[in-house]
């Protein structure tokens, strides 16, 4: 019998999402939207980008490089600098995005010691477009490179040195996906299992549903089902997108990455609850979980602003953010590649997170209720 | 009248230095319509959610349908309906979804479930609203309708919260016919009101002042009592008794 009347209730739940199509239609396409603007929108052309060149020594095989890179649908030469101070006014007004540095005796270095180097510089205040941008620039050099080799007979390296200036950490071009991840779990499982749970109180329907012989713990259990079930759909979609339309790929263990969105998922659900007990209305929740958790998760899990940079102070306050401890083993999987023991830490601290919660949350609920 | 199925002996319930409810005795017996009435502050609210095992005395005794308040809540909960103030069904639910669902938690075996709704939406004239969600229907059918669900599964005794808050006459007689139809069942039925009007259909009545029950009987007994033409003249006279604010 309890079984049947943890059914009855879990297919209510259901029922009140299904019911409001327009909520349950922005919690599903939020995350395919979110990844496409933030996947092609900062995915960049690189043609016809403007660079400089600085070759004070007017070599032979620095001017056939500049050539090269004039010559391709990528590249426009558009300033020839004769002292390396004149980038920076360049750069700053966005004239170019890119300058190649030689040296004034690059010919000389790479005939006599078989190796010479040249300096890419490019403007990484957009991290994207400068690496591809270097990218592409290397890429030329490098065929160019080969064809001397050919020609000449001798063995020789060029050796590009690609500076990123104004950004120097040069954040993972990658690094939304992550952050996408943790923000859609984060709100999908702890806003809606929170305001689910808060406008029975506020509808008086708690009364009801707490003077029949339906346990607690059933009540709560109901609503966190569904918005399981949609986190994990949502978890689906952006993995699917990630791989097939951004190429992104889960270039560490799958099953890893799907264990620890079940946990931090966990973690979330039991945020939502912990508010739910907090506050009496579903306005209260929103705030609550918009102030309380979206900000933070924006803006100290490292998805925009790079936690290394950030004060000390705010470096110890992103570590109770359980998002900054999602994200960071999320790229270590999927970006870097990682098998489960690197993310040890991650596990553990969100493990730890997930019982204190749970045992709050419980503790909380019934004092309440 | 009947063996009492609502027994309470000196019910007490405080919060910190305030006492909600204060010492409270009295009985109701099987089948009849008791009237639950009080200003509001004056500790009705605590009182109902003691009886149907939401919350623990501080001290005093109390048996509902049989069973201990303190010891077994989870037992009052099977044989007790509730409906309060606010409460009228899940507005975003059909009308037989929400009937299946209380149905389900209260435990009504699963074959008669269907056979029971129809018999009932066609005793209310509703059958033909199977299917709408709740919240198309006018107030004084939700509340009908509420009513009719709190007793589906056939408790021994309903609660009823302010049942008729914000409904019009018309449809608050019609309410009390249903009240009636489940006292002839009998359903013992506790009930608070504002409408004193109301307290007169009563079986009996209490008046809670400040946490205590002040006055109880039939509204006969309470009118020769307090020498009042109406239960609404008894209600004045003691509410201006009270000391507490309301909230």
């Amino acid at each position: 019998m309890e079984y049947k009347q943890l059914v009855a209730f879990i297919k209510k739940e259901f029922r009140h999402i299904l019911r409001d199509p327009r909520t349950m239609l922005i919690l599903l396409g939020m995350p395919i939207i979110q990844i496409i603007l933030f996947g092609f929108a900062i995915s960049n052309d690189v043609k016809n980008t403007s660079i400089a060149v600085l070759d004070p020594g007017q070599s032979v095989t620095a001017q056939r490089i500049i050539k090269r890179l004039d010559a391709s649908e990528y590249f426009n030469v558009t300033y020839i600098l004769s002292h390396p101070k004149e980038m920076t006014p360049l750069f700053q007004e966005g004239k170019i995005q890119m300058a190649l540095l030689f040296n004034d005796r690059f010919d000389d270095r790479l005939f006599h010691t078989g190796d010479a180097s040249i300096q890419l510089l490019t403007d990484a205040s957009d991290p994207n477009q400068a690496s591809m941008v270097a990218k592409y620039a290397t890429t030329i050099i490098a065929s160019c490179q080969q064809e001397l080799v050919k020609e000449l007979r001798i063995p020789m390296q060029i050796i590009p040195e690609i500076h990123m200036l104004y950004n120097p950490t040069m954040k993972s071009a990658y690094n939304f996906v992550p952050g996408v991840m943790g923000m859609i779990l984060i709100l999908i499982c702890a806003m809606m299992t929170s305001i689910a749970i808060v406008r029975e109180k506020e509808m008086g329907t708690m009364e009801v549903l707490l003077s029949s012989p339906l346990k607690p713990s059933y009540v709560i259990f109901s609503k966190v089902i569904p918005y399981f079930a949609l986190s994990v759909f949502n978890l689906v979609t952006i993995l699917l997108l990630s791989i097939f339309a951004l190429e992104v790929p889960v270039s560490g263990s799958l099953f890893w990455l799907t264990m620890l969105s079940l946990l931090f998922i966990g973690v979330a659900l039991s945020l939502g609850i912990l508010i739910s007990t907090l506050v009496r209305t579903q306005v209260a929740a929103i705030l609550i979980s918009g102030m309380v958790l979206m900000i933070p998760v924006m803006l100290l899990s490292g998805m925009i602003f790079p936690i290394e940079n950030m004060p000390l102070i705010l470096q110890y306050l992103s570590n109770i953010v359980p998002a900054k401890w999602y994200i960071r083993a999320v790229k270590l999987f999927m970006i870097q590649g990682a098998s489960a023991k690197y993310a040890i830490k991650e596990f553990a601290v969100l493990s730890v997170m997930l019982v204190v919660l749970i045992f709050i949350s419980l503790k909380k609920f019934k004092d309440r209720l | 009248m009947n063996e009492a199925t609502i027994q309470v002996q000196k019910l007490t319930k405080r919060f910190g230095d305030f006492t909600a409810v204060n010492n409270i005795s009295f009985e109701v017996s099987t089948g009849e319509v008791f009237g639950f009435l009080g200003a509001n502050g004056a500790g009705k609210t605590t009182a109902i959610r003691m009886l149907c095992g939401l919350s623990k005395p501080t001290s005093g005794w109390g048996r509902v349908a049989g069973f201990d308040i303190t010891r077994e809540p989870e037992m009052i909960k099977k044989n007790i309906g509730y409906m309060s103030q606010k409460f009228s069904l899940y507005d975003d639910l059909k009308v037989w979804e929400n009937i299946r669902l209380f149905a389900g938690i209260y435990g009504v075996p699963h074959h008669t479930i269907a056979t029971k709704t129809d018999e009932m939406l066609q005793r209310l004239g509703f059958a033909s609203e199977k299917n709408s969600l709740v919240k198309s229907l006018p107030m004084g059918w939700k509340q009908k309708l509420a009513f009719s669900v709190a007793i589906f599964h056939k408790p021994k005794i309903v609660f009823l919260d302010e049942p008729t808050g914000g409904v019009d006459p018309l449809t608050r007689r019609q309410f009390w016919e249903l009240i009636y139809e489940a006292a002839t069942q009998g359903i013992t039925v506790f009930v608070t009101t504002h409408y004193m009007d109301e307290a007169e259909y009563c079986n009996r009545v209490s008046i809670m002042v400040d946490g205590r029950i002040d006055a109880i009987g039939t509204p006969k007994q309470l009118k020769q009592q307090f020498e009042s033409e109406s239960i609404d003249e008894v209600f004045r006279k003691l509410a201006r008794r009270a000391t507490r604010k309301e909230v």
